[in-house]
């Protein structure tokens, strides 16, 4: 499973070091960029990402202690948490795909450097206009964001899927007989989309934001 | 399978498992606090300005993402290959990061 995990660290680590150099070099719009980020909801998906993985660490104390009851709770904690993260997600992506955010989609290089020009939404985020260059160069934040998140998201979705799985052999006593590998191993890959998110969250959200 | 095989390492129980929550949750609510006051900015050389606030940020993460590793991945109690093998890992992870900033950084930019 380590060795599964090592791999993941480099495909993610290609993203990060794109996100590095573009940060570099267009850094006010990457400021910029970030800013259009609500910071709340990123906390609180590092909050729910971080309680899941600590529910997810019960688990397989449960497993190892073979405590049946224990193993189907925390494990259902966990889906339901892994379930509010992208529920959140959603909720921030929506809002993206309102503003006309999203590159390769649903992009309009105008709505940065008038958001006035569409009432409804100016009033509700009240953005400041863009010079065009910078505005262009949002998109690569932009689209930086939903590669990284979105790769993130389809990793939640894998492991929630997973999870499904095995509340049903839990339930049945399957992993409280001795045999815990596939839990641990499990656990194991679900921190690991934690510790992802730890690095999404303090590069994405965090930029400048005094 | 023998349970014996199974259990490589000690259990590690929920009194260690909550105490490194709350030392996730401390660490994000730190990172987010320090990510609104402005740092300051480190000039080693006059031309080179050095943010403080992505280097804490960073940090903390880092700080955060080794006790995930260390207490909820149980690689503290694992055996030596495990260790090695992540250390392995990471540093060739941050060789090729090493490797691409090197070019990055030494290149006539703007000079063609």
């Amino acid at each position: 499973m380590w060795l599964f995990l090592l791999t993941e660290i480099m495909f993610f680590g290609g993203l990060f070091t794109a996100y590095l150099l573009y940060r570099n070099w267009y850094y006010p719009a990457f400021v910029a960029g970030s800013h259009q980020l609500d910071v709340r909801w990123g906390t609180l998906n590092t909050l729910v990402l971080i309680v899941s993985s600590f529910t997810m660490a019960m688990g397989v104390w449960c497993a190892e202690t073979r405590r049946r009851k224990g193993l189907v709770l925390s494990l259902s904690l966990t889906f339901l948490l892994g379930l509010v993260f992208l529920g959140i997600k959603t909720v921030e992506y929506s809002e993206k795909i309102e503003k006309h955010h999203v590159p390769g989609f649903h992009y309009s290089l105008h709505t940065f450097v008038d958001p006035a020009s569409d009432p409804d939404i100016f009033r509700e985020y009240h953005d400041k206009p863009l010079p065009l260059d910078m505005a262009r160069h949002t998109e690569i934040y932009f689209s930086l964001y939903f590669a990284m998140t979105g790769m993130h998201a389809l990793h939640m979705i894998v492991g929630i899927g997973i999870l499904g799985y095995m509340i049903f052999r839990a339930r049945a006593g399957d992993y409280t007989a001795g045999h815990v590998t596939f839990v641990e191993n499990f656990g194991l890959y679900w921190h690991f989309i934690d510790i992802v998110w730890i690095y999404l969250f303090a590069l994405l959200y965090l930029i400048s934001r005094h | 399978m023998s349970e014996a095989k199974e259990h490589t390492h000690p259990i590690v129980g929920p009194k260690v498992y909550v105490v490194i929550l709350f030392a996730l949750l401390a660490g994000t609510a730190l990172t987010v606090w320090a990510s609104f006051v402005d740092l300051g900015v480190w000039h080693p050389t006059p031309n080179l300005p050095i943010s403080w606030n992505p280097i804490v940020a960073l940090a903390i993460a880092t700080t955060k993402a080794v006790l995930v590793v260390l207490y909820f991945m149980h690689v503290k109690y694992s055996t030596k290959l495990t260790k090695l093998s992540i250390g392995a890992a990471i540093f060739m992870f941050v060789s090729l990061i090493g490797m691409t900033l090197a070019d990055y950084i030494s290149r006539a930019w703007g000079s063609w």
